[in-house]
């Protein structure tokens, strides 16, 4: 049984810890007032960008909270996303569109889900780089990065992995980052003006009237 | 503008509603037409959607390119506010069902509650589906007709712009014409389920949505909907005319800052407004209907969530249209000697008979629709075709497994690429990367269509809400415990949703990722997903048998009304939007009728 001093000491303790926690209003009843119940305090549980975020502005990779990944990281998701998406003559690579950044932000953010695909992911690119060493001589082996290696040999340890129904059991969980990753670059790539102008989308325009396909369209897939 | 603070009310006031959203909008904006002084208390902030919707934003303007989160549960950019599947500081319990799922419960904390998010799918229920036990001795009747609320999904129809086909089929009425907009022109993937969905039996409609598909007659509607008033037609007409029609560009769910679909917020509360007649208190956390010494209430009690302080708010009459199971928790905390088990509870059917949808989905990927060439396909935002239930007669012969039917909403087409758009393709790729996945990407996309059951429910005694006997939110106000199990007929209708969908993609010469669910445990989605739970506070012919009457008011206490869903005693497979505000206009008549003749 602590004394009250020693009480107020852990709260203040406690309290100190958890700079981030963003403070909520605190309410005090009225004397008097009826009222069904104490109030007790809220503490949010997020750390993100709240319920209630501004909708209208743009928002810089790194707004809400920092981006965490290191640089030799940086290289290795520039590199594995480039070779997911490379430029071709549609479209730039993944990596001159920001997806590095997006994929940054992604597995930096607070909430449940990207905690999880951050593990998978930082988990991945260990593998990815145990794998680059694996296949390189000896004397070099400790600095060899996937990064570094030649494409071929990329496609090679990729060739593996990147089909999860296919891939062997013991490649199992490389495979499953495969698949995570493939998902974000994309999710990166063809959420950006670029991504979209390879698509050839062509909708959120402002029009006076819609007017639905072509007839010649329909008529050609038997529609009309 | 008058939006009040606590300290600042303007009263006497003749009418409080609680809540902004369908039912509070439509009250508020049928009583302060016609002269009424009505003090309305939203439980959240205020919120503009002409300075506040994000309407041409793409996805990579949003943290994580606009993925959903528990923060924004619906994506970044979805108008909900301080809401979603949880709401800070105001928690509910669930009590697990028996295969261990749980009920989850969508609310909004924002001016307009949950009709700034809305998919605005409008659909009105049918004849059959104002007397079902008539019908198939099932659930309960409502102790209103069809004939009853015709003329008032008239109204609302031409209040707040729907477009819609003419064609009416078995329990699926248009209308009597004259009421709708045109609807949209289809889009490819609409085009093939025209042609494939009929030769298997299945009708194709029109989709009913709130958006304006061209700009509303502010010359000749305000006359029909307000004869013989016209500062009321005036100021209806000066509101339709500040309306834009569609953009066919953006997504609904942001909301629409040229107020060219419906949420309250733009629709209903600025006419209201306009009247003066309507004074707005927000973050205001209403708890308890307060009843005086006759047995009548007398006002409302509510938190001030800015400052704290607990306020007490008079009128000669109480709505409640804080959403279904909010209105019955307002209910059932409203204890006193009068009314020991909760306001209006004498029946003991406050807060039983909650009800939600039935919900189903399939996706297919359609190799017709690949490689098509660039196609705007955004049109009002979904739905320009929708197929209405089509086996009334069989049902009725018992040739189904379950008695009630459902709707099917269906999309496709080149959306908005999204963050999932080219996620978990290598069913199709084969775990394609590198070049062949840009290939790909180009090859399928636009090629999926999406097939969504909305079906009726019948009511059942496992499915209700109490409050729970520890737990309180940040207010100190006990919260709802949530009782839910669907019933063998929800989950038979799911199967039959899931085995109809794969009909309708095989006829489409599609494929699915998996094969459909035929496990009626698995088929069905989770209670209150749909976010249509209704029931609660049911109407019906008697005092002992419900807990409104056929005018929306409460048997026990006369001056208390519910404008929201929580009156409806059956969840057809119609969307409630609609029929909350038909109710609710109706209602609100009524309550001008009494008023004038000084009965409440």
């Amino acid at each position: 049984m602590t004394d009250r001093r020693t009480t107020i000491k852990l709260i203040i303790a406690a309290a100190s810890v958890m700079p981030a926690m963003r403070a909520r209003a605190t309410y005090k009843l009225e004397p008097g007032a009826s009222a069904p119940g104490p109030l007790r305090e809220f503490e949010p549980t997020m750390h993100g960008y709240g319920p209630d975020p501004d909708l209208i502005k743009a928002y810089e990779k790194g707004a809400f909270w920092p981006l965490t990944l290191a640089a030799k990281q940086r290289q290795l998701a520039t590199s594995l996303s480039d070779l997911i998406i490379p430029a071709d003559e549609h479209s730039p690579s993944a990596s001159a569109v920001g997806v590095v950044d997006f994929i940054d932000e992604w597995i930096s953010a607070p909430y449940p889900q990207q905690r999880e695909d951050r593990e998978t992911v930082l988990k991945g690119f260990a593998w990815l780089d145990a794998e680059a060493q694996r296949r390189t001589e000896a004397r070099a082996r400790s600095e060899q990065s996937f990064a570094e290696l030649p494409e071929a040999q990329q496609r090679a340890i990729c060739d593996r992995i990147c089909n999860v129904s296919r891939a062997s059991v013991d490649l199992q969980q490389p495979a499953q980052f495969f698949a995570t990753y493939r998902n974000l670059t994309a999710a990166g790539f063809y959420t950006t003006l670029a991504g979209r102008k390879d698509l050839k989308y062509i909708g959120n325009v402002a029009l006076t009237h819609f007017d639905g396909p072509p007839v010649e369209l329909l008529e050609r897939l038997g529609l009309a | 503008m008058p939006f009040v603070t606590a300290n600042t009310q303007r009263g006497p006031y003749d009418v409080i509603i609680v809540g902004s959203g369908a039912g509070g909008g439509q009250a508020a904006y049928t009583l302060c037409m016609e002269g009424v002084r009505v003090l309305m208390l939203e439980a959240g902030r205020q919120y503009t959607p002409a300075h506040e919707t994000p309407m041409f934003q793409t996805p990579d303007m949003a943290p994580l390119a606009g993925a959903s989160t528990p923060d924004k549960n619906k994506g970044f950019y979805d108008a909900t506010i301080d809401g979603g599947w949880d709401v800070p500081g105001e928690p509910y319990v669930s009590v697990p069902d028996k295969w261990g799922g749980n009920f989850t419960w969508w609310r909004a904390r924002m001016l307009g509650g949950r009709t700034n998010h809305w998919g605005r799918i409008s659909l009105r229920n049918g004849p059959y589906d104002f007397k079902p036990r008539s019908r198939d001795g099932l659930g309960f009747d409502w102790p209103i007709s069809y004939d009853d609320v015709a003329p008032y999904y008239d109204k609302v129809e031409l209040l707040i712009g729907v477009y819609g086909g003419e064609t009416s089929l078995e329990n699926t009425p248009a209308g009597p014409g004259g009421t709708l907009l045109p609807p949209p022109k289809p889009i490819v993937s609409d085009h093939l389920l025209m042609h494939r969905a009929p030769p298997l039996g299945i009708p194709v409609l029109p989709g009913r949505r709130a958006v304006l598909t061209r700009a509303q007659d502010h010359r000749t509607i305000p006359g029909k909907l307000h004869p013989g008033n016209a500062r009321a037609q005036k100021i209806l007409a000066e509101a339709m005319r500040k309306r834009s029609p569609c953009l066919w560009a953006t997504p609904c769910g942001r909301g629409c800052a040229v107020a060219a679909n419906y949420q309250s917020t733009t629709v209903h509360l600025p006419p209201a407004l306009a009247t003066g007649n309507l004074d707005i208190i927000t973050n205001a956390m209403v708890y308890e209907v307060t009843v005086g010494k006759n047995g009548r209430a007398n006002g409302v009690r509510f938190v001030d969530a800015t400052t704290g302080r607990h306020e007490h708010a008079t009128a000669r009459v109480v709505v409640l249209g804080a959403s279904a199971c909010e209105s019955a928790r307002i209910l059932l905390n409203s204890k006193s000697g009068q009314f020991p088990n909760g306001l209006g509870n004498s029946s003991g059917l406050v807060g039983r008979y909650v009800l939600d949808t039935v919900g189903s989905s399939v996706s297919a990927q359609i190799p017709l629709l690949e490689n098509l060439p660039p196609l705007n396909d955004d049109a009002a935002d979904g739905l320009q075709v929708y197929v209405p239930w089509w086996l009334y007669k069989e049902q009725l012969a018992h040739k189904l497994p379950f008695p009630r039917g459902y709707h099917i909403e269906y999309g496709g087409g080149k959306q908005m690429p999204s963050i999932g758009t080219f996620g978990g393709l290598e069913w199709l790729t084969g775990g394609s990367y590198g070049k062949k996945f840009k290939e790909d990407a180009r090859r399928y996309y636009g090629s999926f269509v999406y097939f969504d059951g909305r079906g009726a429910m019948v009511p059942n005694d496992n499915c209700y809400v109490d409050i729970d006997p520890k737990v309180k939110d940040r207010f100190g106000i006990p919260v709802l415990r949530f009782h839910w199990q669907w019933g063998d007929y929800e989950q038979r209708q799911a199967v039959h949703m899931q085995e109809t969908f794969g009909q309708i993609a095989q006829a489409m010469g599609g494929r699915l990722q998996s094969p459909v669910i035929t496990d009626p445990v698995k088929a069905i989605a989770p209670g209150g997903y749909m976010i249509h739970e209704v029931g609660g506070t049911i109407m019906g012919a008697s005092a002992r048998s419900s807990v409104t009457n056929g005018w929306s008011q409460t048997w026990d206490v006369p001056n208390v009304f519910v404008a929201d869903g929580g009156v409806f005693p059956y969840n057809a497979d119609k969307n409630p939007t609609l029929t909350i505000m038909a109710l609710a206009w109706r209602m609100s008549d009524h309550i001008l009728d009494r008023m004038k003749r000084r009965e409440i």
